[in-house]
């Protein structure tokens, strides 16, 4: 399974680039999964004050079932204001 | 009735404030956030906001129809400025309006706050040397 995964701010730097594609290694996950992948792939994650995600402009819990071509933005804390 | 908006361009105040008048009102209060030029005795240079704005669009609007049910003021406005901004310069503006004060000051409030949790925006602080996300780290 492919999942598009579009990054913003500090999360952005820390995966390289503004957009990538992740190759999941089952049919299905989730966002908690996910986490896990990328947290695995990239440990600054691991050192965030909080890493949320959001797929279709809206929060997801870490439960939220993923499908094949997905976009995924990960956010990282945010700061406005 | 909520307006939000994202900008690129300074905001204007007044024009936040015509957004929400009416007879109805007694008053209208707002939040301006500025530029300071300091964090922790620090000289900021400048401020550069990203945004993923279709989903900040939705959650400002959300705080606009939370902070309308749970205060009942009359209008509520929320503007954020993204990009580059520089000391002194408005990055976000929010104007309330009430038949009476106390409900647009908490409107506000509650509208300044919950933005600063829940809104997709990222504030980056231009120090002389480098620079940081603000929040991004405990």
């Amino acid at each position: 399974m492919t999942i598009k995964i579009v990054a913003f701010g500090i999360a952005k730097e820390i995966i390289g680039m503004s957009e990538m594609e992740l190759e999941m290694a089952t049919a299905s996950s989730t966002i908690g999964e996910l986490r896990k992948n990328l947290e695995h792939d990239f440990p600054a994650f691991t050192s965030l004050a909080s890493l949320k995600f959001a797929v279709k402009e809206s929060y997801q819990s870490e439960a939220f079932e993923l499908n094949n071509g997905d976009e995924v933005v990960i956010l990282p804390p945010v700061s406005g204001g | 009735m909520v307006h939000v908006d994202i900008v690129s361009e300074s905001i204007q105040v007044e024009k936040v404030q015509s957004l929400v008048e009416g007879h109805k009102n007694g008053g209208i209060v707002h939040f301006v956030g500025t530029v300071r030029n300091q964090t922790n005795g620090e000289p900021v240079k400048y401020l550069d906001f990203e945004c993923y704005e279709p989903m900040a669009i939705k959650e400002m609007r959300k705080i606009g129809e939370a902070a309308i049910n749970k205060f009942q003021v009359t209008a509520i406005a929320l503007i954020h400025r993204v990009g580059k901004a520089e000391l002194g310069e408005t990055v976000v503006a929010i104007a309330a309006s009430s038949p009476h004060r106390k409900n647009a000051f908490l409107a506000c409030e509650f509208a300044i706050d919950t933005l600063k949790e829940t809104v997709p925006i990222w504030k980056k602080e231009v120090f002389e040397n480098g620079y940081h996300w603000v929040s991004a780290h405990p």
